[in-house]
């Protein structure tokens, strides 16, 4: 499977995965900040917010109405949507594209919920890969408190109830992540997953994504015409 | 209410069956099941006592007008029936119809909500059908979308993957209607054409007949190569619907004996 650069696209993909909790949103946002005060062309594009497919989800997530195959095929349909709609277009034109989650989220996932991963990689296989993959690896107790501390109310899916790992929510979310941890850590290597130290602090982290961005990106490439 | 007269219990009345209504009903042979790829996780196609039949064709090639004669033939036969077709599901079908409207999805998208469609209905109406022994009648399957897709030019390896979600029906008939009879029937039907029958998102021709034509003969030829694959029983469907129902209803029989 090749990057966007491989097939010779002119803007570059960059994407972030890990654990819900791992503070990644936090960090694409400041890269993306950070990009933007550069005049540099610049897209974001968050995991399952297609509008159209968004009712869907949301229906089936709210009347439980999901299997580990609907669920897997709502979102690969969600990231179809963007991917070809969005992402792709903008690729062409030169944008660096930043990814809150991307195809490995659903291969991490959708494996812990039983779907066979030759399947679930087999249907991602219309996307190229990410031109750079930030990996946010914090202790598995660190993610789980910082969800656990501010949110307490978690939902069905989110918990993985579908699983009925447990009839505790807290304790089925717990044992849930630890899986998908697991399936991040399986896929690191393979995908050349750029690792990062989420226990550290959040600037100490974005130095660290800072450079890497500047060092494997001709940023200068990127520059908006208006700027 | 019973009156004081007549309350001593009256013998019931003697029931006179006819001679071929008291034939005993035949119970199905079971024949092994499998999916077609990975199929759906953690599911025991060995509890799947039911029949699937699975009609194919064309929009005017017949498909409801035997759908709705097999019902009442099998039903007659003592044989609880199901209705699937594509589009139904209780998930994604408002979503899709929006989108089709709108026209603004592209194919990996469409093609993927379709699937999404199709899986709700396997795991939720069609398997468990299955699993209560029913004789699962599907208007259209995976082969219709599949043919679509292809037609317009989405990858046949990439698709087979992703319904190898589906069942192996135990028959699939596909009704074979040349294009021009189509053309009539969807004019006598509706006196208008669709837009998505006529392939008109393809830009094959800018006038709908003509596109039509050539859609249909896209399709045909679509339907033609997974046939190879996927082995449809080919019904020529230009015949009457009796000629028709006649070769369905054979194969059906033969199905129920463990043919």
């Amino acid at each position: 499977m090749k990057t966007f650069a491989e097939l010779k696209f002119p803007g570059r993909l960059i994407a972030v995965e890990g654990l819900d909790g791992s503070g990644k949103s936090t960090q694409i946002y400041l890269l993306k900040r950070w990009l933007q005060l550069q005049g540099l062309k610049v897209f974001f594009s968050e995991w399952n917010s297609s509008e159209l497919v968004k009712s869907a989800t949301s229906k089936g997530k709210k009347r439980e109405l999901l299997t580990p195959t609907t669920f897997s095929l709502i979102h690969a349909t969600d990231f179809a949507d963007r991917y070809e709609r969005q992402l792709v277009p903008l690729l062409r034109a030169g944008y660096i594209v930043l990814c809150d989650r991307y195809a490995f989220t659903a291969f991490a996932r959708d494996t812990v919920r039983g779907c066979p991963p030759a399947w679930v990689r087999a249907i991602y296989s219309f996307a190229a890969m990410p031109d750079l993959t930030f990996f946010f690896k914090a202790d598995l107790e660190v993610s789980l408190q910082r969800i656990l501390d501010s949110r307490p109310e978690l939902k069905f899916f989110e918990a993985g109830m579908d699983l009925r790992l447990s009839r505790d929510p807290y304790e089925s979310f717990r044992v849930f992540q630890g899986r998908i941890l697991e399936q991040y850590l399986a896929m690191s290597r393979e995908f050349n997953f750029l690792e990062m130290d989420a226990n550290q602090a959040i600037e100490a982290q974005q130095s660290v994504v800072r450079e890497l961005v500047a060092s494997r990106l001709n940023l200068s490439a990127f520059a908006s015409p208006s700027s | 209410m019973p009156t004081p007269e007549n309350t001593h219990p009256s013998p019931p009345p003697q029931i006179h069956l006819k001679r071929n209504a008291r034939r005993r009903i035949r119970v199905p042979i079971h024949t092994p099941k499998r999916f077609y790829g990975f199929g759906i996780p953690g599911l025991d196609v060995n509890k799947l006592v039911g029949k699937l039949i699975v009609v194919e064709g064309a929009d005017g090639s017949g498909r409801s007008t035997q759908l709705a004669r097999l019902v009442e033939w099998l039903e007659g036969c003592g044989h609880a029936t199901i209705q699937v077709g594509l589009k139904l599901s209780t998930l994604v079908s408002e979503e899709l119809e929006k989108a089709k409207e709108g026209n603004v999805l592209s194919h990996t998208t469409m093609s993927l909500f379709y699937a999404t469609d199709f899986a709700d209905q396997l795991e939720n109406i069609i398997l468990p059908a299955l699993r209560a022994g029913y004789m699962v009648l599907a208007d259209r399957y995976i082969y219709t979308l599949m043919a679509r897709d292809m037609a317009r030019d989405m990858d046949e390896a990439w698709l087979r993957n992703l319904y190898g979600i589906a069942l192996v029906p135990d028959t699939v008939f596909y009704l074979n209607v040349s294009a021009e009879q189509l053309v009539q029937r969807n004019f006598a039907k509706n006196q208008t054409l669709d837009y998505w029958e006529s392939g008109m998102d393809l830009g094959l021709s800018r006038d709908w007949f003509d596109s039509f034509v050539k859609y249909q003969a896209l399709m045909a030829a679509q339907f033609k190569r997974l046939q190879t694959s996927y082995g449809f029983t080919m019904v020529d469907g230009n015949r009457s619907p009796d000629a028709i129902n006649a070769d369905l209803r054979r194969k059906i029989e033969q199905l129920l004996i463990g043919k």
